[in-house]
């Protein structure tokens, strides 16, 4: 077949290099959306609005709702708020090999989450909730920290995350 | 002598510098202050006013008035004509410059401490959403004075082929001017009423979306001088020719179709867009590598031609022959070295699962600092230190100063942005004053915050190297020797350009479907969702 780059381009070897580029650029992207499809692994996408200044009159992010659940199928949910300049509940305690599913909503200005050493990560958008499924493998104390600028107190926003030997017979 | 336009080239260039010097020691300030050794200096107050002026300065000042300046000078010495519509020039730079002033008031007495992003619901002072709107339409008085610069050419010179620096010049301005519409949209619909008291609430996703819009492409707008300065003045400079001028096309087309429509890549770990869009989004990111994948292998090649025209032998051996006491061939060698560095780091973050583990670390900051601050801006140096005595018409001060700055520069850019990666990668998050955490993750941290005060201090003073001689050179009594501008000839004629190679008509109609498809319903869903929640004002 002819290359169709040669009406452009008459130095075979940047031609070939072209073709070297596309298939970096392609490879790269195949392998991504490879792990996307066969782990599910994407990033936190859920689309779901939420009226962040009547968080309280939730059901779901009302004070005494949020937490750790035990979903009844060896999952767990985690129910936060986050609002200047905090996280709540302020520790969170969940067993290792366990997934976990986060779902978080803000009480105020944009927050983020990241947890060093994991991939639970999201940011923390006022009018949204932020929902994302990890497991941790590594049993520890782990910390909790808003990782996008929130305000002058932004410094101080992280909490604890510990993450426990599993207990036989439960999850919790 | 014909009008080259330089008062206007120069003006604009260094309101880009003065900027420059102000941010780099607003930066040197910043390092010291983040590692918690001095107690007296930890003022948040002050440090994410600063950190927010430092933003605008760097990515929106330094950058917008450099484009302009080089823009304009590459309009009239490539085209060899007099700068059309020069007045509309200098009521965009007159507009742009008063735009920034407006703007300086509220930073610099943080009341716009909302760093160069803006993210609402932190709100500003109007004054600062205001100004930066200003700085925007200016420069669109530079796209305008572009993009009819290339048309009168081309009525003028029928069938001949545009020059390739001024066609990547217009690749920049028509880009640029798509890219900049989100964020003028933001701005214009919901930043300014909603400041203003006009509306009560703004909807943070829809803002953050149009901000998206604009984010990943400006980076390009900041780099494309270095591309065309890549391509057209380095392999003069180097003593040989540019390996194809076809190829260095094909990367300013694919530059401007492929880097607007693929934002979502800062959306990455943002609730409100679906999974298939940034998947989307992904596959456009991956392929605006191509372009600078090209760029490395032209330009390589055309050093080597340079090489080994002036006798260099064997697989390396043309290394060795290149003029490197030249400060073009200089910086081109120094930001490519620093552009494969920070290229292989902005994989890592264009990755759609492997971002969760750098989302707003340190890590990202290093990243870009390698690429604007590394590459970027070391060729705005090389650029400024060839264009300064054909502008002036004065030798250039130092050629010896400008090369050990060129020098400094890198290392200072080295010792400061390896640490950065290295404190991304063991969690700290990015845009904090302080690290007020566990001992266990601070411990860590130490050793790399202490060197990137080092690195904060080499670049300070290889800023004011630069700084000086280009002040310098204004009185400098030897008059320069050679005032025409020489661009690269490239190996193989140019005289038949396929006409997509030479006109961008194609090219802007598919960036703009290629918009539509991939921000269209993104943006429309804001409207579409049954309920809906804006956020009120919040202050810092």
């Amino acid at each position: 077949m002819r290359d169709p780059l040669i009406a452009i381009c008459e130095d075979p070897l940047e031609r070939r290099w072209v073709w070297i580029s596309l298939l970096l650029a392609f490879v790269m992207g195949g392998i991504l959306g490879l792990y996307a499809l066969t782990n599910n692994m994407h990033p936190p996408s859920n689309v779901e609005t939420i009226d962040s200044s009547r968080l309280h009159l939730t059901e779901e992010f009302a004070e005494d709702n949020l937490g750790v659940k035990d979903n009844g199928d060896g999952t767990l949910t985690v129910t936060m708020v986050a609002a200047r300049y905090g996280f709540f509940p302020p520790v969170i305690e969940v067993p290792v090999d366990t997934q976990v599913k986060f779902r978080i909503a803000s009480a105020d200005v944009l927050h983020g989450v990241h947890v060093p050493y994991t991939n639970a990560a999201s940011m923390i958008v006022p009018g949204y909730v932020s929902e994302f499924t990890t497991t941790f493998p590594k049993t520890g104390k782990f910390s909790f920290l808003c990782n996008e600028y929130c305000g002058l107190g932004h410094d101080s926003m992280w909490s604890r995350l510990n993450v426990v030997e599993k207990i036989a017979g439960g999850t919790n | 002598m014909k009008d080259n336009a330089a008062g206007l080239s120069l003006a604009s260039m260094w309101v880009g510098f003065i900027a420059f010097l102000a941010a780099v020691l607003m930066g040197l300030y910043q390092v010291v202050q983040r590692i918690d050794l001095i107690p007296e200096i930890m003022i948040p107050e002050v440090y994410f006013a600063s950190v927010s002026t430092h933003g605008v300065l760097m990515g929106f000042v330094l950058t917008t008035f450099l484009v302009m300046g080089y823009g304009y000078y590459t309009a009239t010495t490539s085209l060899k004509r007099e700068l059309w519509g020069k007045s509309l020039g200098w009521i965009g730079f007159w507009l742009a410059l008063a735009g920034v002033l407006i703007a300086a008031v509220p930073l610099l007495t943080g009341n716009a401490s909302v760093l160069y992003t803006f993210y609402p619901p932190l709100r500003a002072n109007p004054a600062f959403y205001i100004g930066a709107a200003m700085l925007v339409v200016g420069s669109w008085f530079w796209c305008l004075v572009m993009v009819m610069s290339m048309h009168v050419w081309k009525k003028e010179n029928p069938g001949e082929t545009v020059p390739l620096a001024m066609y990547g010049t217009v690749a920049n301005a028509i880009m640029w001017f798509i890219t900049s519409l989100g964020v003028t949209l933001e701005v214009l619909f919901q930043l300014i009423p909603w400041s203003l008291g006009i509306s009560d609430t703004v909807d943070v996703g829809l803002a953050r979306t149009l901000f998206s819009w604009t984010l990943h492409a400006i980076v390009y707008f900041w780099l494309f001088p270095a591309y065309i300065a890549f391509y057209t003045l380095m392999p003069k400079q180097a003593g040989g020719r540019l390996a194809s001028d076809h190829m260095a096309r094909l990367a300013f087309i694919m530059l401007l179709v492929f880097s607007v429509p693929i934002g979502f890549h800062h959306l990455y770990m943002d609730p409100f867009q679906a999974a298939g869009w940034k998947f989307l989004h992904m596959t456009g990111t991956f392929m605006v590598a191509v372009p600078t994948l090209i760029t490395g292998f032209t330009v390589i090649a055309s050093m080597e031609i340079a090489g080994r025209l002036r006798g260099g032998k064997g697989l390396f051996g043309w290394l060795k022959t290149l003029p490197w006491d030249n400060p073009m061939v200089l910086a081109t060698g120094l930001a490519m070295l620093l552009l494969t560095v920070g290229g292989f780091g902005g994989v890592v973050n264009a990755s759609y699962s492997m971002n969760a583990m750098v989302h707003n670390t340190q890590w990202v900051t290093g990243h870009f600092h390698l690429i604007f601050g590394g590459t970027t801006v070391m060729m705005y140096f090389a650029i400024a230190y060839y264009l300064w005595p054909k502008m002036t018409g004065k030798e250039l001060f130092s050629v010896s100063l400008a090369r050990k700055q060129l020098w400094l520069w890198f290392i200072g850019m080295i010792v400061l942005t390896l640490p950065w990666h290295q404190i991304g990668i063991t969690g700290q998050p990015r845009r904090i004053s302080s690290t007020p955490y566990d001992p266990e993750l601070t411990q860590m941290w130490g050793t790399s915050e202490f060197l990137m005060i080092v690195g904060g201090v080499i670049l300070f003073i290889s800023a004011l190297m630069l700084v000086i001689n280009l002040l310098r050179t204004h009185g400098n009594p030897i008059p320069e020797s050679v005032l025409e501008v020489e661009y690269a000839q490239p190996v193989h004629s140019t005289a038949r350009m396929p006409h997509l190679m030479n006109s961008f008509t194609f090219w802007f109609w598919l960036v703009v479907v290629y918009m539509i498809a991939s921000y269209g319903y993104p943006i429309l869903q804001f409207f579409l969702f049954d309920q809906s929640f804006g956020t009120v004002p919040w202050s810092i």
